[in-house]
Order: structure tokens, then C-alpha cells, then sequence
């Protein structure tokens, strides 16, 4: 196994490096409220949407880049990006008719359609580039009333819907980049869920940026209604480029009474070469409100892609009884940059969060962990515990910790406990010594490390995550 | 099968060993004995690659093979196995999968296949008895909260599962009370066979008292300046050190 792992990852370089010669769409770069309309246009969105999103223009261009983050970011030219690519052949109406080059990046990718739909169960709404291409077991979950497309045919079909939700989490006001999102946006998961069904499937989305300069700004909006319970797993890749590729999405989520959502990523975007030239910028925005009484939500994530991570999964717990959970593991190699953590925001009564936290650095890295805990004056009995790890592999890199506690209610326990390790020598001679070679003793102290995280990950990507943790973290140590 | 000759080793600039020799047969048991700082166990980190220590001069062939150039995790697939004095902690890491690992890894150097998840746990069952370790400590972490005694029977728990050629066992029995000690020598030597041998570095006879050695060295000042049979251990823990230092260094 490790003969296998050492090879993908001195010969393999980024084994998901490669692109398709797809025609594709691209309209030129540059943004402008004429760009705006012909994105919506293309879409055939409604007047509503459009006005949505030009709303959304208006007032990023009143914004100004935020820099309070502990990351060196290069200047972003946001003319010199194209805002829109798809694929030309669209809304194919069985597998036949997809394009048969966009059918091989998905094999490529790992994922053939119509063999993954069998084997796993698992519903996946794969979006290339701009567009989603299909969405499988469409049927089998509408069944049991369940929602599951991409988001632009949520417009079309289930405007209602997304017209009550969308923003409500996430307000186009919010902030630079999901300001620029809304305006933007391109496409992404629409979820629905039922009163009392429980969705019996891990639904899943795939992504890949393909075109030079495209920024990827899609948007997914989950509702669980009342008493109803979903899984959803997002997992990225990206294929090798030099020039530096914006990612802006924004996940919204909104559990109702007694609703569970658990949401999982495992994120390998191409993190940029050895010297640190290249890779994605991945700048997310991404929010749950745990509006009903008693309702959960719970993200985990696996972070060792991109050239920039910065990203708070974030709740707002509105419901009496409700609680949240933000689980993750966030690694960094080479001149990565990580700045990620979680906000908690405790409004209603008797609201609970849980955050664990683990930060990997290595290589010459800046690994940071910020989070927000924030205790409304009416949230009476609110509790919270935070663990912060951070594990050092070499002493180049570097791990920051800045949690923030604003707490303006004395019933509340908030509890915090941080810890700094680095992996001793001593740990991995004994492994030599029994046998284990010095890649194969990282890889086992890392996943160790990282195990309680990984744990709360649904099993198909736990192998995968356990996998990429150890490639991301080749050649770091001895 | 070990033969080292006119060993030199230092650490940090400082030469610890200066021309040892040792040769190591088959079904022996050697002891080795010293003055603290005298190089026991730098012998035992060089004897294993540590890389701490560099090794400036001689040589050491094990099973006919230069051992200088293997790395550590080949000296432990050719047959090397080393009980630390201070077996370190790896939290995270569980016991089982840790020698799944190892056991696995030396299985795949002599090209065997791995073994299957039942019969690894079953041979776990059968060598756990061996030193009377319980479910409860296989069960964690590596290290991770045993106390002194537990980390030391963990340690030829794993010298079972991984059955080598040579085992040196660097002050095992420090920090063991009676029965810890009485379990750690029986499951040694349970595990003795005419195939394979032991080095046991140790500073007191009581060890000895219990894992009978065919040869008895004193190590000081780097070399080994005296051997004999296991009543030189007795003499030593008669009469101190002091003779042999005055024996040597009157030379």
C-alpha cells in the first residue's frame, strides 16, 4: 500500500491534472451588468432572479476586498475572469445523450455515472464548470417527495421554494464574496426534504473547473423541512492550471423542526506546485440556520486542497434546543494558506454547539483556525466546547489560533481547550524500528491525529480522506 | 549471525564508542553490562540506525549482510528488534493497527502476503497470553497511559508478533517490580529458540537471575574490555565496577 501511495505521489504529481477538450461556452471576461444579463439570460431565469442578481452587482461594486485574514493573497483582477462556461450540448435527457467527452471527465474523475448510481446508492448531481449536466435517481427520491436537482432547474421548477430560502441564510449583503456570488452565481445542489422523510442515501455533488480564468461561484441550498433527516457529501477535484482559479460558493442551509443535516466535504483542489505557483483560491461561504425547535446541523470537513482556504462553516442556532457540530481537519503543505474555523452563533434557548478542530501544517504553510462563539443576551443555557489542535510537521510552517468568545448571557458554559504538537522524532523511529517506514509512520500519526474527525465522516469518504491526507503530507517529515 | 567489529560511534561530536567487538551466535544469550555512560545504549540506537549516532568507523554484519547500510526499517525486517528503555507514546495510533502495520510490512519484505484481519487477531489473542497482557491494553493507543510496567510488557509483546532474529533489550527490567519483571523474563523466554538470540543490556544481576545469559560483557569506556560466563555478573554485583575500570585503565 505504500509502494502504491510513494508512486501516485512521485510519478502521479496531481493525478487529477489534466482537461477536456469540451467546447464550451466561455463567454469573455470581465463584469458588468451586461455580463449579469446574459448569464441570466442563458439560464432562462426569471425577472426575479435577474433582478436578484443585479442587486447583488450593485452592491459589490460598493465593497471593497476584505484583509483582516491572516493570508497573503495576490491581487485579483476580477476583469480578467470569464463568469460563465457550459458545456454546449445541454439538458440531455438520458445518459445517451450527454456528451460523450463530458461522460469521460467523469470517468476520469472517478466517477461513471451510470456505474456509481448502482454500486453506491448514491445520488450525484455533478456540475461541469457552469452547468449541471445531469442528475441521477432523480426518480427513485422524488418518490418519497424528495428535491434533488441542480440548482438552476430548482429555479425553474421549484421557484416557490427558492424564492422563501435563498438568501435567508446567507444575505447578498454579507460580505465581498457573496456579494459577488449572487451576482454570479452559476449553479450547484438544490435540496428538499420532506416533513418526516428521512432521505435513505448519502446525496453527493462532484465538481471541476475546467476552463482558463473561469471562477467556479456555485451556490447550494439544502431545506430539511420538519423532522426529516439528510446526508450530503461534497467532494472536489480540479485539474492542473497555472493561472490562480477563484472559487466563491456559497452553501445555505436551513433545518426546521426537529430536522437533521449533516453535511461533509472532502476538499482536494489543486493546491498549487512545490513553489507555491499556482492553485485554486477557494473562498466559501457557507452557513446553516437551525431555525426549528430542537433541529441539527452538523459540518465536517476535510480540507487539504487549495492554494488559499478560507471558509467558516458557520450555524446560527435560532431554535430552542437546537445544536450544531463543526468537525474538521484543515492541512497544509508546501505555500498553502489556510484561514478556517466556524461561528456559533447561540440565539434561541438551551442551544448547544460542539467544534473540533485539527490544523496540519507542514512545508513552509500558514495554517490558522479562527472561530466565533457568540452567546445572544436571550440565549439562556447555551454551551459550548471547542477543541483547537494543531499538529506541526517540520519548523518552517506555521499554526495560529484565534478564537473569539463574545458571551452576553451568564447562564452560558463555554468551555475551550487548545493544544500544539508537533510529531517527535522519537515517535517515528519507533515505528522504524518495528518495521514501519518513515512515510507509512506519518501517515499513521496523522490519521491518528486526524481520527476522531475523520470518524464523523460518511464511510466512503473516510478511505478516500484517510488516503489524501497521507499524499498531501508526502515528503514532509524526515 | 551479528558480528561487529571494531565499532566507532559518536553522537554530537562526542565518540561514545571507541572499537567495540561482539559476535553473536545463534540460541545465545548475551549480557551486557556497564558503568552508566559507558555506550550500552548507544550500541543498542546504533545497532538499530539511529540517526542520532554516526558511526565513523568498523564494521557489523548481520546474517551476512552489511547492516551499516540498511535503514532502520530494513534492519527491523531483517530481523532486528529493539526493546526500548523509554518506549515513547504515539496517541491516535491503536495498538492493533500499529501491529498490523509491522507485521504486515515484514511479512511483504520476505514476500508473503499480509494476513487476513482473523488470523492477525487470533495470533494477537495467542501472543498477548505470552505476557499477560489484557484486552484492555491492546485496545488503546500505542503507550498511551501504560504505566512503566505495562509499556515494558508491550514491548515483548511485540517482539512476539514480530518474532526476529535478535532482540536486544535495552534495560528492560528498570523501573519493573518483582512480578512485572517475573512476567517480562518468562515471556523472553518463552520465545528463545535455537534460531534466534538476545542481547540484554541490563545495570543489575536480578534480571539476570531470571534470563539466564551464556556470555556476560562489561562494557566500558566505549569497548568491551572483559567476558565471561554468568558468574562474571555475580562477581560484578559482588564487587562493583570499580576492578575492571582499574584493571583497564591501569593498562
Amino acid at each position: 500500500m505504500s509502494e502504491d501511495i510513494l508512486n501516485q505521489v512521485t510519478q502521479g504529481d496531481y493525478k487529477y491534472g489534466f482537461t477536456t477538450d469540451i467546447e464550451t461556452d466561455i463567454i469573455p471576461t470581465g463584469l458588468s451588468e451586461d455580463v449579469i444579463r446574459l448569464i441570466s439570460s442563458k439560464k432562462n431565469e426569471p425577472e426575479w432572479m435577474l433582478e436578484f442578481r443585479l442587486k447583488a452587482y450593485r452592491h459589490w461594486t460598493t465593497m471593497k476586498m476584505p484583509t483582516w485574514a491572516h493570508l497573503d493573497i495576490p491581487e485579483i483582477d476580477y476583469q480578467s475572469i470569464a463568469y460563465y462556461a457550459a458545456p454546449r450540448k445541454n439538458a440531455p435527457k438520458s445518459i445517451d445523450e450527454i456528451d460523450p467527452e463530458l461522460l469521460k471527465t467523469f470517468e476520469k474523475l472517478g466517477i461513471p455515472l451510470h456505474e456509481r448510481m448502482a454500486l453506491s446508492g448514491m445520488a450525484v448531481d455533478a456540475v461541469m464548470d457552469s452547468v449541471s449536466v445531469k442528475t441521477t435517481f432523480k426518480e427513485s427520491l422524488s418518490e418519497m417527495g424528495i428535491i434533488f436537482c441542480s440548482f438552476s432547474e430548482a429555479v425553474e421548477h421549484h421557484p416557490d421554494l427558492v424564492q422563501k430560502y435563498m438568501s435567508s441564510v446567507v444575505p447578498y449583503t454579507d460580505n465581498f464574496f457573496a456579494s459577488l456570488n449572487c451576482a454570479v452565481f452559476s449553479d450547484g445542489s438544490f435540496v428538499y426534504i420532506p416533513k418526516g422523510v428521512r432521505c435513505p442515501m448519502e446525496l453527493s455533488t462532484y465538481f471541476r473547473i475546467n476552463a482558463m480564468n473561469t471562477g467556479q461561484f456555485e451556490r447550494t441550498l439544502i431545506i430539511a423541512d420538519e423532522d426529516s433527516y439528510v446526508s450530503y457529501l461534497e467532494g472536489c477535484t480540479a485539474p492542473m492550471r497555472d493561472e490562480n482559479q477563484l472559487h466563491a460558493a456559497i452553501v445555505e442551509i436551513v433545518a426546521l423542526k426537529n430536522a437533521e443535516v449533516k453535511y461533509s466535504t472532502v476538499q482536494n483542489w489543486y493546491p498549487g506546485d512545490k513553489n507555491g505557483v499556482g492553485g485554486i483560491y477557494n473562498f466559501v461561504t457557507k452557513r446553516g440556520i437551525c431555525k426549528g425547535e430542537s433541529s441539527k446541523i452538523s459540518w465536517t470537513q476535510v480540507e487539504t486542497g487549495s492554494a488559499i482556504t478560507w471558509k467558516y462553516p458557520s450555524c446560527i442556532l435560532l431554535g430552542d434546543n437546537s445544536s450544531a457540530e463543526f468537525y474538521s481537519v484543515a492541512v497544509t503543505n508546501h505555500h498553502q494558506q489556510a484561514d478556517t474555523g466556524t461561528k456559533m452563533l447561540h440565539i434561541g434557548k438551551n442551544t448547544s454547539s460542539h467544534i473540533l478542530s485539527k490544523g496540519i501544517s507542514a512545508g513552509k504553510s500558514q495554517n490558522s483556525y479562527r472561530g466565533l462563539v457568540k452567546v445572544n443576551p436571550q440565549a439562556e443555557n447555551a454551551r459550548n466546547y471547542s477543541q483547537c489542535d494543531s499538529l506541526l510537521l517540520g519548523d518552517k510552517c506555521g499554526a495560529h489560533t484565534f478564537p473569539y468568545m463574545e458571551v452576553s448571557n451568564d447562564t452560558a458554559v463555554i468551555e475551550h481547550e487548545a493544544t500544539t504538537s508537533k510529531i517527535n522524532e522519537d515517535q517515528i523511529f519507533y515505528c522504524n524500528q518495528r518495521g514501519i517506514s518513515t512515510e507509512d509512520a506519518v501517515g499513521l500519526i496523522v490519521n491518528g491525529y486526524a481520527k476522531e474527525v475523520l470518524n464523523q465522516l460518511p464511510m466512503e469518504f473516510a478511505v478516500e480522506a484517510q488516503k489524501l491526507l497521507q499524499i498531501t503530507l508526502e515528503g514532509s517529515v524526515g | 549471525m551479528l558480528e561487529i567489529k571494531n565499532l566507532h560511534a559518536n553522537i554530537n561530536g562526542k565518540e561514545i564508542l571507541k572499537g567495540l567487538d561482539l559476535t553473536v551466535r545463534a540460541g545465545e544469550i548475551h549480557a551486557i553490562m556497564g558503568p552508566n555512560g559507558a555506550g550500552k545504549s548507544t550500541l543498542a540506537s546504533v545497532l538499530t540506525g539511529n540517526q542520532a549516532f554516526e558511526v565513523t568507523h568498523g564494521d557489523v554484519t548481520f546474517n551476512g549482510k552489511n547492516l551499516l547500510e540498511l535503514s532502520p526499517e530494513d534492519r527491523s525486517r531483517e530481523g532486528i528488534f529493539l526493546s526500548f528503555q523509554y518506549p515513547v507514546e504515539i496517541p491516535g495510533v491503536s495498538m492493533v493497527n500499529f501491529m498490523r502495520t509491522a507485521v504486515n510490512e515484514h511479512r511483504k519484505y520476505k514476500n508473503l502476503e499480509p494476513l487476513s484481519a482473523t488470523d492477525f487477531l487470533r495470533i494477537m489473542r495467542e501472543k498477548k497470553e505470552l505476557v499477560e497482557m489484557d484486552n484492555k491494553l491492546t485496545n488503546r493507543s500505542v503507550n498511551e497511559g501504560f504505566s512503566g510496567g505495562e509499556k515494558k510488557r508491550n514491548e515483548i509483546f511485540q517482539m512476539a508478533m514480530l518474532d526476529p532474529r535478535l532482540s536486544i533489550l535495552d534495560e528492560t527490567d528498570s523501573g519493573l517490580d518483582i512480578d512485572a519483571l517475573r512476567i517480562v523474563a518468562n515471556g523472553v523466554n518463552k520465545l528463545k529458540t535455537s534460531e534466534n538470540a538476545s542481547i540484554v543490556i541490563t545495570h543489575y544481576q536480578r534480571l539476570l537471575d531470571y534470563i539466564v545469559p551464556d556470555f556476560v560483557h562489561v562494557l566500558y569506556n566505549g569497548r568491551i574490555v572483559k567476558s565471561g560466563g554468568k558468574e562474571l555478573a555475580l562477581e560484578l554485583e559482588e564487587r562493583g565496577y570499580d576492578w575492571i575500570k582499574k584493571e583497564v585503565d591501569g593498562e
